[in-house]
């Protein structure tokens, strides 16, 4: 973008509008009065109607507290940045929900996480942690019974090597802290009547206002233990009859700190964390996270690194696919079969990561600039045999044996219906955006590493429902498979790593957001650097915890063992949801 | 089969061995046991994924009588925790835990359920699942492979060989209590820790810290 239509972006978006001026920042600040008019603005005059990520930083030294609002046109191209500073007692923010509804679960996150109030949010409650918990975690100021020091690594493992437990060290030798006041006698719980308050109520008569039908109205948890939600992953629904009436999703499960751990480690430390976000695909999450990092450096893996991340990127989004399929009919009632067929293939895939890199699932492949190591004697054969023989047959088997099954169209056609517009007001990403008609992936609307060398369809299925969701996944593994073909045959000799591999990376201050079109949906990875060697903040734009916005969206007014197909359907991990 | 489970001093007819076989109780209690150890289906984190791979057919848990994966801990005799614990999740693990039938087994399933792995130091993790629930074979690895778990079902099998009707938890005369369920105050509360946190809360401010 030149700096002429910059200066008109800030232009329209009007008073008080001005640049971020500092060094390796970019975006606008807007003050915080103001945000929900020029977010506005954005959107329905400049055409950045999606709301990628919303998340929020602590600049403690400055004692300021930012919002930070990513949007991007579904039309394609370079995003806009939008920041409000604010104090860092008592900060308020007016909330987008009402412009964006794909805001509400992040800025439920941004107020459980740093403390930052939204003004006219419908349901601001905690959303990873549980009400009542002490303190706002990611605040700069707040530290946890485990805390140790700033930066790892800890003195007291390295090098001095004066090893101690960090149990010795607590009160109670648990990783607890309470406030000094507290009293257990004193304390009352904080049960779910809030959770439950928010849930929408039943209108009109039920069952279709038939008043011979006498519905009972009552309200389900799902899980967190229940063998559907994908792991630890809880459902309100509120019920009239068998139909539901509202939905809530509640997360938080399996929320491990990432983002605080994050802090304290170095920039490379943090590569394998993030194979455990999504851990079907963690060479796609090592993907966006290197990106990030070599915008902040400023550097460019040498061509067969790129060669080599691409189809590192492409298998597991394959295997990922293919088990969505294998969960969602295991959803649907074909218990496990599914996912042995899906799995048979995973596995070969695995294998080929496990001879790359070391571990089946945990690959840690990446690095700034390059890559761990180079492929090993004999796993290209293995590759070209299974891209060129194996894959698309199988591919073509599952999809025989499913797509026309009787049980699954009956289940999934017109099921779990997402429009277009829906989709994009609640920031969907990935397949389910597409599946609802809108053709935007990353590696398309703003290709990165070498995606704009390919050629490939970008899969769009028009209807929005869980039949075209299931499909989607069929598509974009031929996709793949497509673009595999295409890496393989060009696939150059050479230099796997740009300079020689540092342990410790010397990253530039500045922030950057690195994005990339993983299988489950956009993911993005913004990180801050103050030019130390741990960065300032690390945010995970996680596609399956903002998809699950459209869950209630897609459930109400279906019955109740729909929104286990629809849950399916969307393909999250909980990995990437808590984080 | 009757190779198994033979007494080695008591020989049985040549004619008879196919069908019969003079055991000890224990032997024949444990042997059905071990062969028969139906898991809770409930995954909690990355570990999980490995453990649907262990049921899959490339690794086949059927071999070991295991692959009734039961939703209900009613139905299940062992617990495979396989993840990371973290303190919004103890009560309801605690809770599953109570309510599994006896005889149950717990596997504390990689790194950080073993002792908090990569995350110990978050503020939402619990380190370890056996600081509230008794855990009888702890599988190292992040994630553990297949082979692993595997690994660890065989151990948990030696285990089961070495308990004695007499002297196992369930049939003794006193009934086995029941884990008091976490709560979840400011930070994770455990109620064993009650006794000291009034004890704190009664001191003045000043001796805090």
């Amino acid at each position: 973008m030149t700096d002429k239509v910059l200066d008109n972006v800030e232009s329209r978006l009007g008073d008080g509008v001005v640049r971020d001026e500092r060094g390796g920042y970019s975006g606008y600040l807007v003050p915080a009065a103001r945000l929900a008019n020029v977010a506005r603005t954005a959107r329905d005059e400049l055409g950045y109607d999606y709301l990628s990520s919303v998340t929020g930083v602590d600049y403690l030294p400055e004692g300021k507290l930012e919002v930070v609002y990513q949007l991007y046109p579904t039309a394609g191209g370079a995003g806009l940045v939008l920041k409000a500073q604010l104090p860092r007692e008592a900060p308020v923010v007016p909330s987008l929900v009402p412009l964006f509804p794909g805001a509400e679960l992040q800025e439920r996150e941004v107020w459980d996480l740093l403390g930052i109030r939204f003004e006219g949010h419908p349901d601001l409650r905690r959303v990873l942690l549980w009400e009542g918990f002490a303190g706002h975690p990611l605040r700069k100021d707040w530290t946890e019974a485990y805390f140790e020091e700033d930066a790892k690594p800890f003195k007291s493992r390295w090098p001095e090597g004066k090893i101690h437990r960090i149990e010795d060290k607590v009160p109670f030798r648990h990783n607890v802290a309470y406030p000094p006041d507290f009293t257990p006698d004193g304390w009352v719980p904080e049960g779910d009547a809030a959770l439950y308050a928010g849930l929408g109520q039943v209108t009109g008569g039920g069952n279709g206002g038939d008043p011979a039908l006498n519905t009972d109205e009552i309200i389900v948890n799902l899980g967190p233990q229940h063998p559907s939600t994908h792991g630890v992953f809880r459902v309100v629904v509120r019920l009239d009859g068998e139909t539901v009436v509202d939905l809530k999703p509640v997360m938080g499960y399996l929320h491990r700190n990432h983002e605080k751990i994050a802090e304290r480690n170095t920039f490379l430390m943090n590569m394998p964390f993030t194979d455990r976000l999504d851990y079907f695909s963690s060479m796609g999450n090592n993907f966006g996270y290197a990106l990030a990092v070599e915008k902040l450096m400023g550097i460019q893996p040498p061509e067969r690194a790129e060669y080599l991340r691409v189809m590192m990127a492409e298998l597991t989004r394959i295997q990922n696919h293919l088990s969505a399929i294998g969960f969602l009919l295991n959803d649907l009632g074909a218990f496990f079969t599914p996912v042995m067929y899906a799995f048979e293939e995973r596995e070969l895939i695995l294998d080929i990561f496990e001879a790359t890199s070391g571990s089946r699932m945990m690959c840690n492949y990446f690095r700034f600039g390059g890559l761990e190591r180079d492929l090993p004697d004999g796993v290209l054969p293995k590759i070209r045999e299974l891209v060129y023989e194996r894959l698309p047959r199988k591919v073509d088997e599952l999809d025989r044996y499913l797509t026309e099954n009787e049980i699954v169209r009956a289940r999934c056609i017109g099921v779990g219906v997402l429009t277009r517009e829906r989709a994009i007001a609640l920031s969907a990403a990935g397949p389910v955006l597409r599946a609802s008609g809108v053709p935007y992936d990353v590696r398309r609307a703003e290709p990165y590493s070498i995606y704009d060398r390919f050629d490939f369809d970008v899969a769009v299925r028009p209807h929005g429902d869980v039949y075209d969701r299931y499909l989607i996944r069929f598509d974009e593994i031929r996709q793949s498979l497509r673009i595999l073909d295409q890496v393989l045959k060009q696939l150059p000799e050479g230099e796997i790593q740009t300079g020689k591999p540092q342990y410790q990376a010397r990253v530039p201050a500045g922030e950057a957001y690195g994005r990339v079109e993983n299988p489950k949906g956009e993911l993005g990875y913004y990180v801050i650097s103050t030019g130390k060697p741990t960065p300032w903040r690390y945010h995970v734009r996680a596609p399956s915890f903002i998809n699950l916005t459209t869950l209630a969206e897609m459930s109400r007014g279906y019955k109740l063992a729909d929104v286990v197909v629809s849950l399916g359907s969307i393909d999250i991990v909980l990995g990437e949801v808590d984080r | 089969m009757s190779d198994e489970l033979n007494h080695p001093e008591i020989d049985v007819p040549e004619e008879l061995r196919r069908n019969v076989a003079i055991t000890t109780l224990d032997k024949i209690y444990n042997w059905g046991r071990r062969s028969s150890v139906w898991p809770m289906f409930w995954g909690l984190a990355c570990c999980a994924i490995e453990m649907i791979c262990t049921a899959t057919s490339r690794y086949d848990l059927s071999r070991f009588g295991m692959e009734v994966m039961r939703p209900s801990p009613r139905q299940a005799d062992l617990m495979i925790v396989s993840g990371t614990v973290t303190k919004k999740l103890i009560p309801q693990i605690v809770r599953l835990y109570n309510q599994m039938g006896e005889p149950k087994y717990v596997i504390a399933m990689g790194a950080c359920a073993s002792g908090g792995g990569p995350f110990k130091e978050g503020y939402n993790v619990v380190s370890g699942v056996d600081q509230f629930v008794p855990v009888d074979v702890y599988v190292p690895g992040c994630p553990p492979t297949p082979q692993a778990l595997l690994h660890g079902f065989a151990k948990l099998r030696e285990k089961i060989d070495t308990q004695s009707v007499t002297s196992v938890r369930w049939y003794q005369k006193a009934p086995v209590e029941p884990i008091p369920i976490p709560l979840l105050g400011p930070d994770l509360i455990n109620p064993r820790d009650l006794p000291a946190l009034r004890d704190r809360a009664a001191q003045p401010a000043a001796a805090q810290s």
